[in-house]
């Protein structure tokens, strides 16, 4: 979904994303993963070399796949919203969906969907929740436009952005438990961890999630 | 009196003899000791198969690739064609340095079942009568066809196969090998094709086949035995067929409205037009090489794939628990296996917990992309054998990583 999603720049110092990182590191080693709209696959690499996990993907733009798939993961072309109805329950032990929520056209039923076919779900999304963003809405008068939310309003992939408030109240809905949750600020450092929500939905700048069923 | 014989019987003959004692090919025999148990609820014995090898097998026996080929293929795949002279049919994808590389593989490609170039077929001998089967021959399915490779692979030796690869009705080979013996095959390569033949490509093999029948020289399916030779109903029948392995956009690009060798139109029935003289062009060159009661039998295989109908209309179920890895690949422009039916190979094979690739390559070639230079699915080939190699653990790949 690389083609529809946005593409936070933040790496750190030998180049890796720092959020896929963050991501690779909430996955158990030798675990059973699927990676949603994995782009060109980097995350899937990162997890095949240091958490040897069995990683599958999806991707929609067609590069992206091809790419994959001549690097010799298992990747097929697909849709969020549309394919993973075609997975059986329990297939995964992760299923993750990287900067890709706010693109798919029904965010609760993908995660309805990624908590079925795996135990663990794990999500990152730009948090619109994020002080800039309210600052242009509030005094410059336009839609946000960030490092990480580069899209003018009439040509932005995103489609239903969320705050990590509203992510949050989502897995209540939804029954689903967090397990582990990292804002990162815009230099890609994850903020204190016992601030308070409120904080993070101020000063986050993308929010990742370790999600499970409710038991 | 002795009569000249003509063009059009030394063809037939040539095909005959190709068929029992077939060029520049191995060949296995197999008495009857060791039948051939057909769908069609018969055993097929004696018969043998035809087939070329490229490469050299591991000690490990590990590295053995099958190339399962389409329609009016053969098992020339790599190697100068011995009656038409031109190069193997795969030879833009197998080859030194290419994505299937003899130095890294060995490569195996067999004549299927029911073929006229050396595996047994309605050309090949009867030992019943001493003369061509003909229609007399069993009407057999793409699981036949596989069951007898399976049955040379024994006789090889070879235990597992490292990849079977093929496009159109050799990509229903391969998904049926993935499906007959899901242990034996560590990764799957189908291309351009489905787990089933659609109503409308039956509706084109029908046209095929009814061209055939209508040449009175096909004579009830004993040309051979008459001295007859329906080669104006097979090439009408490789006409049409051609016309669907191509798309509209290729036609064009290639002839567009051109006349040939003309200023104008001559206002008659002659070849005016290039598309037409190309078209005429490949069906006199088909018959030159091909069996037309063959081209009945291959259609008809085909016709009645359906691997889903055949595991209890579940298509999953043909899959269930696979250790294999698929890779599947499709082409914007094939209007015979478009892509939804191999959207269809990737949903089952996820609900199956398959490992599962699958790539829909653009371009505006049509079904015969899977035979011409097309980088991308040159790249994501070897992609795909490459990690499917470290995986496996062969040598080459295991010491670069």
């Amino acid at each position: 979904m690389s083609d529809r999603k946005l593409n936070p720049q933040v790496r750190n110092g030998s180049g890796a994303r720092v959020d896929l990182m963050l991501v690779s590191e909430m996955v158990g080693h030798g675990a059973k993963v699927l990676d949603v709209g994995c782009g060109d696959g980097e995350l899937l690499q990162i997890l095949a070399e240091t958490r040897n996990v069995d990683g599958r993907g999806i991707e929609l733009s067609r590069e992206g796949v091809n790419e994959c798939v001549a690097k010799g993961l298992a990747v097929i072309q697909g849709d969020a919203d549309t394919d993973l109805a075609d997975y059986p329950d329990d297939a995964f032990d992760y299923v993750v969906l990287s900067q890709t929520l706010q693109a798919t056209r029904q965010p609760r039923v993908v995660l309805e969907h990624m908590l079925r076919i795996g135990r663990h779900a794990i999500v990152s999304f730009p948090n619109f929740g994020h002080w800039t963003v309210r600052m242009q809405l509030l005094f410059a008068g336009h839609m946000p436009r960030t490092d990480i939310l580069p899209y003018s309003w009439y040509d932005t992939p995103n489609i239903h952005h969320c705050t990590i408030k509203d992510f949050v109240q989502l897995c209540q809905t939804v029954g689903v438990s967090i397990d582990k949750a990292v804002a990162l600020n815009a230099w890609g450092s994850p903020l204190r961890l016992n601030a308070p929500w409120w904080f993070w939905n101020m000063f986050g700048e993308q929010g990742v999630f370790l999600l499970s069923r409710k038991s | 009196m002795n009569v000249k014989p003509t063009q059009s019987e030394l063809v037939r003959d040539q095909i005959v003899r190709d068929a029992d004692n077939p060029r520049d090919s191995n060949v296995a025999r197999f008495g009857a000791d060791k039948p051939l148990k057909l769908d069609a609820g018969v055993e097929l014995s004696p018969f043998q198969i035809a087939y070329t090898t490229y490469g050299t097998l591991n000690t490990e026996r590990t590295n053995a690739v099958l190339i399962c080929h389409a329609l009016t293929g053969d098992q020339h795949v790599n190697n100068v064609h011995p009656v038409t002279g031109k190069g193997g049919w795969w030879d833009s994808l197998i080859g030194p340095g290419k994505p299937i590389d003899p130095e890294r593989y060995f490569i195996i490609c067999t004549n299927v079942l029911g073929g006229c170039m050396g595996t047994t077929g309605p050309a090949s001998t009867n030992p019943a009568t001493g003369k061509p089967w003909g229609l007399d021959f069993p009407v057999i399915t793409i699981r036949d066809m596989v069951r007898a490779q399976a049955m040379l692979l024994d006789h090889l030796g070879i235990e597992t196969l490292f990849a079977v690869v093929g496009g159109s009705m050799g990509g229903m080979q391969v998904l049926q090998w993935a499906a007959s013996y899901p242990e034996r095959v560590f990764a799957a390569l189908p291309i351009a094709t489905a787990t089933r033949h659609s109503a409308q490509n039956i509706a084109f093999h029908e046209v095929g086949r009814q061209a055939i029948m209508a040449d009175p020289e096909w004579k009830g399916g004993r040309y051979h035995l008459e001295g007859a030779n329906p080669r104006r109903g097979l090439a009408v029948a490789r006409m049409g067929a051609h016309i669907t392995y191509l798309s509209d956009a290729a036609l064009h690009r290639k002839f567009g409205r051109n006349f040939q060798n003309r200023e104008k139109a001559t206002f008659s029935f002659d070849a005016d037009f290039q598309v037409e003289s190309y078209l005429r062009h490949q069906g006199i060159s088909f018959v030159e090489r091909f069996d037309a009661n063959s081209y009945l039998y291959l259609t008809r295989a085909m016709d009645y794939f359906d691997l889903a109908a055949d595991n209890g209309g579940v298509l999953a179920n043909a899959f269930r628990d696979t250790p294999t890895r698929f890779c599947v690949v499709s082409f914007t422009s094939d209007w015979l296996f478009p892509t939804p039916e191999s959207r269809a190979i990737v949903h089952a094979l996820n609900a199956a917990k398959a490992r599962v690739s699958f790539a829909e390559i653009v371009t505006d070639k049509g079904h015969d992309a899977f035979l011409l230079d097309e980088p991308e699915l040159f790249a994501i080939v070897r992609g795909f054998l490459d990690g499917a190699g470290k995986a496996r653990g062969l040598p080459w790949l295991s010491a670069k990583k």
